[in-house]
């Protein structure tokens, strides 16, 4: 309950020179910023931006995988995919835990999802069509999400620092999982070869979109580095991600869906052809053919529960009134 | 036989109860709940996987764990009614659970004392599990009973359509009876005082009646199921029936 006595507390610092060369050189000497710090405004809203898209990609990350648990094709898949699930509804959990420190409510930033005003991961945009998409899904999107978020782990924020150091150990099962997936389906029928490269097919060049715009187009990043919020630029991340991944699918026999896609002696990593920056940005303003579906559903759950927790609260109210009667 | 029998109805009822539950995943009223929900479907899977595991030896033909789950029809299975009832919202769901766990704890605290070594294993993790589903659940049925006037309208309304399914937890299929008779499975009709007195205690609190049941529903145990049994089947097995013979 400690972060509640935060929320809608005054946070107004007055941002003097002085204070924020102060702040920058703690930043600097690598000090971990704590919710009772001063900090300035915008490092606040950053990371309440920042923390908050990453708790609603979790959640509504929940519905793509989600679609194929009552599908699963052995006992032992639907248990390590239930699992898998769980633990990103666990990461959602955490993540709201560590914005809330920062004085803005879960409830507040649920409402902010459903009504359009705060993005999550554009990649749960994407329908997930097949057994395959799972395992697909562990190994490029969780493999991403890894590749962003180990830095994360140095965050100059502590609480979103901390919360990164569970979630990448989480994550990087599930990405071991997920290639796992991939492998025997690789090393199955020719349908099931079939199934694993069209998955690749699919899922490639959205998973390279998952580390954002080119460093030159991207806006938040330059003072989110001098925050040491973020370490490393997308571009970067992005070529980490390639040079890790490509080497995986070839031991899988399965081929990157990049006609360009060389290896370059000089920079000892791959060349890549250009991302469709147009899907890329259709997708992020809503025109993916899952962002209506995934809101609905997301509203849909909360507003078929709206009873359900009140009826909660209600019952908290009675039993509390009892024993203070009793008393 | 009548072991495997009686094993694959035990089994039947924890998959086809965790699959029920497992719809909820990324649906649930609240976040905790989406976390609750899955850690009790995961349970019921686990204990079904090892009585599979159990069924399949005993039957001693090679089939696996999931050749029995993903490829026996409707008629085949062998799972009450009870757990195979749609969700409903989430106080049927809740009920449910909680009719299913108040029988199943006392079973498998009976069943640490089984003659088959198996069943002892299971009952040892499971006894446990069902405690704390019989809390988890039997919480929300209080709160939500002694909550608004909503939820205690919804909470009457799951009593009303789900307890006629509950007689047929305390019934012994001939193969049941049988292993009670060897000591292999406990006697299902004598949980029947610990299981009055547990839903006894929640309804109290939970401001419910127990209604008379004119029509106790059964069937289960001889195949004999509801309509939607199938689907759920149809959907659960939809990959192993697509491609026979891969491996997943």
């Amino acid at each position: 309950m400690y972060s509640q006595g935060l929320i809608g507390a005054d946070s107004t610092t007055e941002e003097t020179p002085e204070f924020l060369a102060r702040f920058q050189a703690r930043i600097d000497a690598e000090e971990k910023i704590e919710p009772n710090d001063a900090m300035p405004e915008g490092y606040r809203r950053t990371l309440v931006r920042q923390i908050g898209q990453h708790a609603h990609s979790e959640i509504v990350g929940m519905l793509p995988e989600g679609n194929w648990i009552t599908r699963a094709p052995s006992l032992k898949r639907k248990a390590a995919l239930l699992a898998k699930v769980q633990d990103e509804g666990g990461h959602g959990l955490y993540l709201y835990a560590a914005a809330e420190t920062l004085g803005v409510s879960r409830e507040e930033m649920t409402e902010e999802l459903h009504a359009g005003k705060a993005k999550y991961s554009s990649i749960f945009n994407y329908p997930t069509l097949s057994w395959a998409d799972i395992g697909t899904i562990g190994w490029l999107v969780d493999g991403a999400a890894i590749m962003n978020q180990i830095p994360l782990c140095r965050c100059s924020f502590g609480p979103y620092a901390r919360a990164m150091i569970r979630v990448c150990k989480e994550e990087s099962f599930h990405q071991r999982q997920g290639y796992e997936i991939v492998m025997t389906l690789a090393r199955g029928t020719p349908a099931q070869r079939e199934m694993a490269q069209d998955a690749l097919n699919r899922w490639w060049w959205p998973s390279l979109m998952m580390f954002g715009p080119h460093d030159a187009d991207s806006e938040h990043s330059d003072q989110s580095m001098a925050w040491k919020i973020k370490r490393f630029s997308n571009d970067e991340l992005r070529q980490k991600f390639i040079d890790a991944t490509v080497p995986q699918a070839e031991f899988l026999g399965l081929s990157v869906p990049d006609e360009d896609l060389k290896w370059n002696e000089e920079k000892n990593g791959y060349d890549h052809g250009e991302i469709d920056w147009s899907e890329f940005w259709r997708v992020v303003k809503g025109g993916g053919q899952m962002n209506v579906d995934r809101i609905r559903d997301r509203k849909a759950a909360w507003d078929n529960g709206a009873w359900v927790r009140e009826a909660a609260r209600a019952h908290a109210a009675k039993r509390a009134t009892r024993k203070q009667a009793a008393e | 036989m009548a072991r495997l029998e009686a094993v694959l109805e035990l089994a039947d009822d924890h998959l086809i109860l965790g699959h029920r539950i497992s719809e909820w995943c990324g649906h649930a009223p609240m976040l905790e709940e989406d976390l609750a929900l899955p850690n009790m479907a995961l349970d019921l899977i686990g204990t079904a996987r090892v009585l599979y595991d159990h069924a399949a030896k005993l039957e001693g033909k090679g089939r696996s764990e999931d050749d029995l789950a993903m490829l026996r029809v409707e008629r085949e299975y062998r799972n009450c009614l009870l757990v195979e009832r749609p969700n409903g919202d989430f106080a049927q769901t809740m009920l449910r659970q909680l009719y299913f766990a108040a029988f199943m704890e006392p079973f498998w605290k009976a069943a640490l004392g089984s003659s088959d070594e198996i069943i002892r294993g299971v009952a040892g993790k499971a006894v446990k599990e069902m405690a704390y589903h019989i809390r988890h659940a039997g919480e929300w049925v209080i709160r939500l009973g002694d909550g608004t006037e909503e939820s205690a309208r919804r909470m009457q309304g799951a009593v009303t359509e789900l307890h006629r399914f509950t007689g047929e937890l305390f019934e012994s299929s001939p193969a049941a009876a049988a292993c009670e008779a060897e000591g292999v499975l406990p006697v299902r009709a004598d949980m029947r005082g610990d299981w009055d007195r547990v839903i006894g205690m929640v309804f109290g609190e939970a401001l419910l009646e127990q209604p008379d049941i004119p029509f106790p529903q059964t069937g289960g145990r001889a195949g004999i199921h509801g309509e939607q049994l199938g689907h759920l089947l149809a959907e659960m097995q939809y990959l192993q029936r697509a491609y026979p013979g891969a491996e997943w």
